[in-house]
This record gives C-alpha cells, sequence and structure tokens, in this order.
C-alpha cells in the first residue's frame, strides 16, 4: 500500500504546481479564441456567419479523438507497468471525452442544419462521431460495471486499446459506406483550404480546450484520489 | 491437440445438450427478420433493396444472444481456471471456443440465409454472395464477441454489457457485408466488398484472440 | 450573426455548457470529498498523518491533496 500512495503524493505535489497555470491558459486561450472567432475574424465567402461554429467544432472534435487516443495510452501504461495513476487518469478522462464527443456531435448538427438543411447528415465524419460516442459510453460502462474497482480498471484499459486498434477500421468502413450512399449534400463541411485569418481562432480554442483538460482532469484526478483516501480511512475505521 | 479436440467436443456438446440454446438463436433470426418485414411493409422492391441490411442486423442480434455462454459459464463453474492451466495456449482455446460458438450459432445462420432471402425478395442470383457475407461475417462476430465476452466476464448484467461493447466493434463487418448483399441484389460486382470482409475477418482472426486471452488472463487473477 | 445566429450561439452555447459543467462538477467532488476527509482526520482517523493543509509531499502515505 505504502508504494501505491507514494505515487500520487508526487504527481498532486507537480499537479497543485500545474494547476493554477493551466487554469489561467484555458482561460486565456479560450477568451482570445473566443475573440477572434467571433469578433475579429471576416465571415466565410460560402457559409457566411456559420463559419463560427467551426471554431468549437472542430477543436471540440480533436479533443474526442484526442482523449480517446490518451485513454488507450494510460490503458498500456496501466496493463505494463501497474501504474494506479493511470487508471485513476483514464477514470478522469473519459466522461470528458464523451462530452467532448457529444459537443461536437451537437454542434456538428447545428452546422449542418442551415449548410446542408437537416439536422443530421449521415455524413462519414459525422458518423465516425457517432461511433466514437457509443465506444466511449461502452468504456465508462464497462470501468463501472464490476464490485472489484481493480477489475473494472484492467478491462476498461484492454478494452481501450482494442478500440484504439479499432477506430482506423471502423471510420475505413464507415468512409467506404459513405462513397456507397453519397447523400447530396449542398457543401463539404470543411472547405478545401482555410484562410490564415481562420486558422488563428481555430488554434487558440484548440490549445484553449486542451489546456481546460488538463486543467480539469487534474481537479477530477485529485477529488479521485481523496475519495480513495476516504473509503480506506472509512475501511480502517471498520476493520479496527 | 487432443486438449484442442477435447474442449471443441464438450462446448458443442454443452450447446447440443441444451440443444434449446443453439435453436434458439437461430428462431430470434427469423423472428427478427419477420418484425422487420412486418413493420416494413410487403412491397417487393422496397424489400429487396432492405433485404441485406435485415438479414445482417438479425444475424447480428442472434448472434450478440450467445455471447455470454462463451466464457460466463466456465468463469461460474470454475471451468476457466483449469482452461488457463492447460497445456495449449490460452489463445488457441479462445480460437477453439469461438469455433464452437461459431459452430452452433453462426453456421445454423448460414444455412437459412438463403430461405430469408427468398422472404424478404431477393434475386435467386444473390442466394450465393449472401451466403458468403453470412458465411465470413459470423465468424468474425463470433470472434469479435469473444473479445466482448471475456472483457465483461464476472461483471453485473454482463449480457447487455456485451452487446453495448460488441456491437460498435462489429461495425465494419455489418458495413461490409451489407454491401456486398446489396451490391448482389443491383448486379453490381460484389467482389471488392467480399474481399474487404474477408480482411476484417483475417484480422479479427489475427487479433481477436490475443484480446480475448489478454482479457481472461486479468478476468481470472 | 448574418441571420445565422440561431445556430452560431447554441453551438457556443452547448460547448460551454459542457466545458462549464464539467469544471463545476469536478470542483464540487473535490471540495466534499476534502471535506469528508477532514472531517474523518478531525475524528482521529487518520492522525498519524500530516493535517491536509500541509506541505503535500511531507510524508509517503499522504495522499498529497494540498489546499490549491
Amino acid at each position: 500500500m505504502f508504494h501505491r500512495f507514494a505515487n500520487p503524493a508526487r504527481f498532486m505535489a507537480l499537479a497543485n504546481i500545474l494547476s493554477p497555470w493551466l487554469t489561467v491558459a484555458a482561460t486565456g486561450l479560450l477568451v482570445a479564441g473566443l475573440y477572434f472567432g467571433l469578433l475579429a475574424s471576416p465571415p466565410d465567402y460560402q457559409q457566411g456567419e456559420t463559419v463560427r461554429i467551426m471554431y468549437v467544432h472542430v477543436p471540440a472534435a480533436w479533443m474526442a479523438l484526442f482523449v480517446y487516443v490518451a485513454l488507450a495510452g494510460a490503458g498500456g501504461a496501466f496493463l505494463i507497468w501497474r501504474h494506479p495513476l493511470a487508471d485513476v487518469f483514464a477514470q478522469a478522462a473519459a466522461p470528458l471525452g464523451a462530452g467532448f464527443t457529444a459537443a461536437a456531435l451537437i454542434t456538428g448538427s447545428l452546422w449542418g442544419k442551415p449548410m446542408w438543411g437537416t439536422w443530421w447528415v449521415w455524413d462519414a465524419r459525422l458518423t465516425s462521431m457517432l461511433i466514437l460516442f457509443l465506444l466511449y459510453l461502452g468504456y465508462i460502462a464497462l470501468a463501472n460495471a464490476f464490485d472489484n474497482r481493480e477489475r473494472g480498471a484492467r478491462a476498461a484499459a484492454l478494452l481501450a486499446l482494442v478500440g484504439v486498434i479499432n477506430v482506423p477500421i471502423i471510420k475505413f468502413s464507415v468512409d467506404w459506406w459513405n462513397t456507397l450512399h453519397q447523400p447530396a449534400s449542398v457543401l463539404k463541411i470543411d472547405g478545401p483550404a482555410i484562410d490564415p485569418s481562420m486558422l488563428l481562432p481555430l488554434f487558440l480554442m484548440a490549445g484553449g480546450m486542451k489546456a481546460y483538460f488538463l486543467a480539469v482532469v487534474i481537479l477530477r484526478m485529485r477529488a479521485r484520489l481523496l475519495a480513495r483516501r476516504v473509503r480506506a480511512l472509512r475501511l480502517a475505521a471498520v476493520g479496527g | 491437440m487432443s486438449v484442442i479436440a477435447a474442449i471443441l467436443g464438450r462446448d458443442l456438446r454443452l450447446a447440443l445438450r441444451q440443444g434449446a440454446d443453439a435453436a434458439t438463436g437461430l428462431v430470434f433470426f427469423i423472428i427478427v427478420a419477420t418484425l422487420f418485414t412486418l413493420a416494413i411493409g410487403p412491397e417487393p422492391r422496397i424489400l429487396a433493396r432492405v433485404a441485406g441490411a435485415v438479414l445482417m442486423v438479425a444475424a447480428l442480434l442472434s448472434a450478440t444472444l450467445s455471447f455470454d455462454r462463451l466464457f460466463q459459464q466456465d468463469f461460474e463453474d470454475g471451468t476457466l481456471d483449469q482452461l488457463l492451466l492447460a497445456p495449449p495456449p490460452l489463445e488457441w482455446v479462445v480460437l477453439i471456443k469461438c469455433a464452437g460458438h461459431w459452430l452452433t450459432s453462426g453456421l445454423p445462420l448460414v444455412v437459412v440465409a438463403p430461405l430469408l432471402a427468398v422472404f424478404l425478395n431477393l434475386p435467386p442470383a444473390t442466394f450465393w454472395v449472401t451466403m458468403a457475407a453470412v458465411l465470413m461475417a459470423t465468424p468474425a462476430l463470433s470472434m469479435i464477441g469473444a473479445v466482448g465476452a471475456a472483457l465483461a466476464v464476472g461483471a453485473r448484467r454482463a449480457g447487455v454489457l456485451v452487446a453495448v461493447l460488441v456491437l460498435p466493434l462489429a461495425v465494419p463487418v455489418l458495413i461490409f457485408a451489407v454491401s456486398a448483399i446489396d451490391a448482389a441484389a443491383l448486379s453490381a460486382p460484389t467482389q471488392p466488398h467480399l474481399m474487404l470482409l474477408g480482411a476484417v475477418l483475417a484480422a479479427t482472426a489475427a487479433l481477436a484472440p490475443w484480446a480475448a486471452a489478454a482479457a481472461l488472463r486479468q478476468a481470472v487473477t | 450573426m448574418g441571420g445565422y445566429s440561431a445556430f452560431v450561439w447554441p453551438a457556443y452555447g452547448v460547448v460551454a455548457l459542457v466545458m462549464v459543467g464539467f469544471w463545476l462538477a469536478a470542483w464540487r467532488d473535490l471540495r466534499r470529498h476534502r471535506d469528508e476527509l477532514a472531517a474523518l482526520e478531525a475524528a482521529g482517523l487518520g492522525r498519524r498523518r500530516p493535517a491536509p493543509d500541509t506541505a503535500p509531499n511531507s510524508a509517503p502515505r499522504n495522499t498529497g491533496e494540498a489546499r490549491p
């Protein structure tokens, strides 16, 4: 038990130093991204003002993928080195990833309505995102399906690895399916080339979301570690 | 070798002795296809258009029913511990158990698939492609299901959980099998779809036993 | 917003809702567990450990939680 708490302690020391900086970075980048995205960038010549949805939709979709890959990485670290923090991280990150995926889906739908004329088109990207969302839900369900927490952690770690191998295959199959059943779409959701004035808010928002993710993951990890400590103390009290 | 034969024989005997088990999956397959037809309506052209989709979704759901048969009982009665200690590598044991699962749940579907194709108004020329698609899709489903079943061994409400885990992972199998049947119905070339389905089957056969075996090891220790 | 405000603002709103929601929920959880731990330690359960507001890495069995 001793060495299990030693590493979290060192992590917490580091987290306490990083936390305020990450919060400041996230706030700054997001505010700057909002300013450039909503006020200081021109509307697209084809998509008009709706292009501004891109500045939240695309970074959210990037985060959705990034978090899933991070889950797989944490899963590998947990299975190989049995590092308890890897599981704490994965369980803290998974709901955030699902949240980003849901946000990407909803904003994609809000973008699709003026662009395609309907709320939902079985576009290859949206469909893959929907399946990614289902993978997140399965992951969270599996991690919480066992009375033994350790068992759930190991199963979830393996599932993340299986999933991350499958994601490219699923993406390819959905692309294949989509070219067979190509709907008559008004416009591809992201145009051919993006003007630099649009890249700036895009990258600011992407950076801001990443800093936000790290900040909130650290908060959630601290909460989980405290909860574990409380549980251990209560068990010790009961056991004498 | 004899151990492998013994495991396969045991699984087949267990499935056949509880004869209802294997037959239920088949009956379920037919019922789902019938319900789809009743829901869609008897218009022959529409039926022919959705036939491939109905067949494959019904096969997927029917396979999902029996995934918990793969490892859950073995886990509960302690057989799984014996299998881990058995001389053949656990990956082979998983593959053999998948073969047993496929022989009792997938193979019957291959046999009745042309019958349902008649119900669904698919042209007779598509029967071979339909059988080939079901023949390649069902073993892939058995192996993907084995990964889900192994992960969920010992979980609460394992049956529903396995379905939630497995169904998204089965998307490629579903897409390639259905597009092969659809292409046949439109007299388009079916070979690329069948080859992609074969590729998915080969990749699954190469990777799924490892993943399922790893899941079983961590479930037992 | 060129007639598209009905789509642009909800999109930003949804993302803001998700992000602020997770952030607030994380803080609430953190505070609740910290209070629970403080109560347990006040009751003498964790007395061999330093109080939660001392340096986080001062003892190997500390969870490392310090006041931010």
